[in-house]
């Protein structure tokens, strides 16, 4: 425990400066999604840096663990992780959403080292995450799968068929986080759809289930270290839209809007 | 076809463990030796499409040669954006076998018809789409599907077509197969029709009309040049296909003949943008589709 919390500022440095660079990027590209990038900046930062078994320089290795971003309308977050990690140079960001750039909207494995699988429509995550494990399992191959699903996401009826087929194969190599931020596309998720007791479907569903706060590196550290040996492992992270910047923080327009020269300054000191 | 596809999978399988099959809760009475002697390479997915594609995608991630089998209308267009996405895009090395083509399910009704793959399956990048007519055909595009390193889909019709092609036969994925020669005309035909255009070729031979008979199992890669060739010699040609006359083998040949800017006298014989709602099985639903009507050789006079 002592141990983890004096990485607790290297974790939240890492945190402030992905946020910077997501801001920079969508300043940039006048793109949507930022509300989104900031509430799951925490977790991705948490197993890239903490986690995961990733190595930039062998990132096809066999036996890594794999992230799935599911809620591929993030990319921005992941990608500026990536850099900061080492899987691709910095000024790859600069180049997101841009014409003829390196990076696009929604994830695609041919573009950038370290993305492991091309998503854009909701709900594919999951399902992909199922049959990577399924396969490490039948071939004793000690990668772990990490997915990251948006809670609006979960509207979706292909992630409770993988919900059922996951604990059905009891694939206790597998991980999955909902992005709990409470906010979807058009409306707040719960007024949308209620998905409550969210913790209640998925343990009844057969997964073994945590509810953290998304935004505290221990208790993601703790929730991501806990075994679970016959089942799939859900962590439910409550997070909040747009966290880190005051102006941003669970507002739905910033799940489309992105920040002007003004904006970019306010929110930018505020990360310092 | 079904008996050719479970058995060559089946001789694949012994040799290369890479091999899985997924089924989404089909093969009662098919697929029981292949799960009795592969245990770990089987799983029945249940009755979830778009998840058994995902997971049939991180299979092949992890490096399996994965065979999802089912009900065609269940494996291509239920998961359509699952296939589109996680295969296509993705680049998986998954086969989609599927069952019943065309009106095979006769009585079980349109949800079961599978007359719009062809034109969908297509339409995606970097799919492949094999339409096997026997069980030549069949075994042979299965085991080329296999060496093929990626996404294929492979429409399959029902259990006991007879055998046109020599036991020895070998066939090729983008190549076509000319069953019959002649010069007054050619007969194309894909998948489940390939017996019914032997029979009119046949046919036509006794009334002094000689007609090629050529079988399209591979609808992409498409063999255009055996097509370019009949039309640099003016030879008339008519498509057989039981599926709808848009986006099929008629719609292909279409596309052929306008690129190359030359005349030629054509045909396409399919389903005219229609569902079936009459009742009845795989023969009586080709009748009222007129797919058994041998069709006049007026045109070429």
């Amino acid at each position: 425990m002592e141990k983890q919390l004096q990485e607790q500022p290297m974790l939240e440095n890492i945190c402030k400066s992905v946020r910077r660079d997501v801001l920079r990027m969508m300043h940039k590209s006048h793109s949507s999604h930022i509300g989104g990038c900031f509430s799951v900046t925490e977790i991705l930062v948490t197993l890239y840096f903490k986690i995961l078994n990733v190595n930039p320089k062998n990132f096809v290795d066999d036996k890594r663990d794999i992230l799935l971003l599911s809620k591929a309308h993030n990319s921005a977050a992941l990608y500026a992780i990536l850099a900061e990690k080492g899987f691709f140079p910095k000024e790859y960001l600069q180049t997101y959403y841009q014409d003829d750039g390196k990076l696009p909207g929604h994830l695609n494995k041919k573009s950038a080292p370290g993305i492991e699988f091309s998503f854009g429509s909701l709900g594919h995550g999951l399902s992909v995450g199922c049959g990577m494990a399924l396969g490490n399992k039948r071939m004793n191959n000690p990668g772990k799968i990490f997915v990251v699903l948006g809670d609006g996401e979960c509207n979706e009826g292909s992630i409770w068929e993988a919900a059922m087929f996951a604990s059905h194969h009891k694939l206790s190599n597998l991980t999955a986080v909902i992005d709990y931020n409470k906010i979807q596309s058009f409306g707040s998720t719960n007024e949308v759809i209620n998905q409550e007791p969210i913790s209640d479907k998925w343990k009844s569903f057969g997964w073994k289930v945590l509810e953290i706060d998304g935004h505290d590196h221990n208790e993601l550290l703790n929730a991501f270290n806990l075994p679970h040996e016959n089942s799939p492992k859900m962590i439910i992270a409550h997070t909040v839209k747009g966290k880190g910047v005051s102006f941003m923080e669970n507002s739905l327009a910033w799940h489309y809007k992105s920040p002007d020269d003004e904006q970019l300054k306010l929110a930018l000191k505020e990360l310092e | 076809m079904r008996t050719a596809f479970i058995d060559t999978l089946r001789e694949l399988a012994r040799i290369d463990d890479r091999i899985f099959l997924l089924t989404a809760d089909m093969g009662y009475s098919v697929f029981e030796t292949f799960r009795d002697e592969f245990p770990d390479r089987f799983l029945n997915t249940g009755i979830a499409e778009q998840n058994t594609i995902g997971v049939a995608a991180g299979l092949a991630s992890r490096g399996k040669i994965v065979f999802v089998y089912s009900i065609i209308p269940f494996v291509t267009m239920r998961c359509f954006e699952q296939v589109r996405l996680d295969l296509a895009y993705n680049f998986m090395n998954v086969k989609l076998v599927g069952v019943g083509a065309g009106l095979t399910y006769g009585p079980l009704g349109s949800s079961h018809h599978a007359l719009e793959d062809i034109a969908i399956m297509r339409s995606l990048p970097d799919m492949t789409v094999l339409c096997p007519g026997d069980p030549i055909e069949t075994r042979e595009l299965i085991k080329r599907s296999y060496e093929y390193e990626g996404p294929v889909y492979i429409r399959l019709g029902k259990n006991g077509e007879p055998k046109i092609h020599p036991d020895e036969t070998r066939i090729e994925i983008g190549k076509s197969i000319t069953v019959l020669e002649g010069n007054d005309l050619a007969l194309i035909t894909t998948s489940n029709m390939l017996e019914t255009g032997k029979k009119w070729v046949e046919e036509w031979k006794q009334d002094g009309v000689n007609v090629s008979l050529i079988s399209m199992p591979s609808l992409k890669p498409f063999d255009s040049s055996t097509v370019e060739n009949l039309i640099d010699k003016e030879i008339p040609i008519i498509t057989l296909e039981e599926h709808s006359v848009i986006g099929g083998l008629g719609s292909i040949i279409s596309q052929v003949i306008a690129t190359t800017g030359k005349p030629v006298k054509f045909q396409q014989i399919g389903i005219n943008d229609k569902f079936s709602h009459v009742v009845g099985g795989h023969e009586f639903q080709r009748k009222k589709f007129m797919l058994d009507k041998k069709p006049s050789l007026k045109f070429i006079e």
